[in-house]
């Protein structure tokens, strides 16, 4: 197949990743999404699996990111942005009425395309979450929080003697870890991640796809990714977006070897996208 | 694309004596660029160079302590700094925070509706009101509506209005310029609205909100005509009441209610007396008030260099 992205050599078999559990962590059902006239999502519905990694691919534009937003009501902040549908998050609908975004944002954790800590001290960046939520009384806890969160991004033995220093002063792959280790320090269940390599070079690429692997674990994961090796790698299942519609879902695996959407085959093999 | 050159394009050398005509024709724009910069700043310096020869020979420690007098020579301009200060100090603590909060509501808060785009018209329309305007209505609104009296606090109250369109204006543009990313991070993380304008936005956005409150009250101690119209005093021998006092409870606002005059209308008062003595106070008193000018805004430079060195993404 000429110009074909082969991704066979980084996908990995069942018996490799383990048991997928099938218990629905997100359950989505025709979600729209529409800037001021324009439609950007067309009835998506897709169950997503809790503690497994899913990965959205698709081109530019196929509203994979703006459906990543939905998932934490981040699209609330858009003015003109409107939605319809259903997504629950363990049988709770999180856009009805009597939601408070608060809370629900606590428990749903982001991770941006750009690295964006805040003009604040390493420590501050992890602090300033469990703070807010009052997640700590005294400052050992506090301390305590910060510690584990940054173990779990992978970076305590990087920054512990300079917890003081501003967390923009990191390298740009360790702002993305500390981004990780600030969402992971309100303890969400979910994790949104929105192409959080794409910004990263090879290196510190590899170090984040490691840790998303660890923290599938005890998370559910949802990342949406330009690189369809990184899909490959990192997720158990995966959904194709194209110009707004869910084209397809299923085992990774699956999707890269035996895509049962011609529009999925094109663009897997790199024709369109 | 490249066929569209080809079909069009018979000639395609760069003519030199095109090119030469536009190299003139830039030429003489830098030459008029320049002679405009330099015609502006020549007659600033010239107006500086004549208001310190005329009055830096009057500049001694006793202008600064005595107050006006019938005679030049023994005349100073204590009441007028003192009465400046108090009022931009007025101007300061009421001028600033509304004006920030303002800022800070129609920037973050305010829904994008006909009536926010009615007010922001507005408000930019109110920095190109004639200061004189301002005086009138405080003339008539705190002087005789309030009885808040020819005094301090009402002066205050009046010049925070004059700088109000701008430290909005600034608050707005600082506030936009914090990147979005920064706001999605905290949003992300369940913090309030509140929390991420008080925590992240605020403080990124200090710098140009300070200099905005500064400039806003260099141009206030500058400002003459809506004082004049509220009814400051022009020749006043006396301080208005201290501060602090030996009774019980200490501090005492009865100075907010004093009469008062201002360092421009005391250089004005000596300007329109005959006499080159007095026109030699009037020079003094005008260095005074540019030196304090220029003292705010370096405080404004200094402190946006300062804090956005803290700040960078």
């Amino acid at each position: 197949m000429p110009g074909a992205i082969d991704v066979s050599s980084v996908l990995r078999s069942g018996a490799e990743v383990g048991p997928v559990s099938m218990r629905p962590k997100i359950v989505t059902r025709d979600v729209n999404v529409f800037y001021g006239e324009k439609r950007a999502l067309n009835d998506v519905s897709i169950d997503i699996p809790e503690r497994a990694v899913t990965a959205f691919i698709g081109p530019s534009g196929c509203g994979k990111s703006t459906f990543l937003r939905c998932i934490n009501r981040m699209n609330d902040t858009i003015p003109t942005a409107r939605i319809t549908g259903r997504i629950e998050i363990d049988g709770e609908n999180i856009y009805a009425k009597d939601v408070d975004v608060v809370p629900l944002r606590a428990r749903i954790g982001m991770v941006f395309q750009k690295p964006n800590p805040f003009a604040k001290s390493a420590y501050e960046n992890v602090a300033y979450g469990p703070r807010i939520h009052g997640l700590a009384r005294t400052r050992a806890e506090l301390d305590e929080i910060v510690e584990s969160s940054l173990r779990k991004a992978g970076l305590w033995d990087e920054v512990k003697d300079r917890l003081q220093q501003p967390g923009t002063s990191l390298s740009g792959g360790q702002q993305q870890r500390l981004c990780i280790a600030r969402a992971v320090a309100v303890s969400p269940e979910v994790i949104l991640m929105d192409e959080p390599c794409s910004a990263l070079d090879p290196i510190a690429t590899a170090r984040i796809e490691e840790l998303i692997d660890e923290l599938r674990q005890n998370y559910t994961i949802v990342i949406v990714t330009h690189s369809m090796q990184q899909a490959a790698r990192v997720s158990q299942r995966t959904a194709f977006f194209h110009l707004g519609n869910l084209v397809e879902q299923g085992p990774t695996e699956e999707i890269f070897t035996t895509p049962s959407d011609p529009r999925t085959q094109n663009y897997i093999t790199g024709r369109i996208g | 694309m490249t066929d569209v050159a080809h079909q069009h394009g018979p000639r395609r050398i760069v003519s030199e004596v095109q090119v030469l005509r536009r190299r003139r024709r830039e030429r003489i724009f830098v030459i008029f660029g320049l002679a405009s910069t330099l015609i502006g700043l020549l007659v600033l310096l010239a107006l500086l160079g004549n208001l310190v020869i005329d009055g830096v020979a009057r500049l001694d420690w006793n202008f600064l302590t005595n107050f006006p007098s019938r005679r030049a020579a023994q005349a100073g301009i204590l009441s007028a700094w003192v009465g400046s200060l108090l009022v931009i100090l007025v101007t300061a603590c009421i001028g600033a925070p509304l004006g920030v909060g303002a800022g800070i509501y129609l920037e973050e808060y305010s829904a994008r509706n006909w009536l926010t785009n009615i007010i922001e018209v507005n408000v930019a329309n109110l920095a190109a009101v004639p200061s004189i305007v301002y005086g009138l209505l405080a003339l008539g609104l705190f002087v005789y509506g309030f009885g808040t009296g020819r005094s301090i606090f009402t002066a205050g109250l009046t010049l925070a209005l004059l700088i109000l369109p701008i430290v909005i204006v600034a608050t707005r543009e600082a506030i936009r310029s914090v990147p979005q990313t920064i706001r999605e991070a905290a949003l992300a993380i369940g913090a309030t609205k509140g929390q991420v304008t008080k925590d992240h936005v605020l403080p990124a956005a200090l710098p140009g909100v300070l200099t905005g409150v500064i400039i806003g009250l260099s141009r206030a101690l500058g400002e003459t005509a809506p004082l004049i119209t509220i009814g400051a005093l022009t020749f006043i021998a006396f301080l208005p009441a201290p501060p602090i006092t030996s009774e019980f409870p200490f501090v005492s606002f009865e100075w907010l209610f004093d009469g008062f005059t201002v360092l421009p209308i005391q250089a004005f008062n000596w300007i329109s007396r005959p006499g080159r003595d007095f026109h030699a106070n009037a020079a003094a008193a005008g260095l005074v008030l540019l030196i304090m000018t220029l003292a705010l805004n370096s405080i404004a430079i200094v402190l946006r260099y300062r804090l956005r060195k803290r700040l960078q993404w």
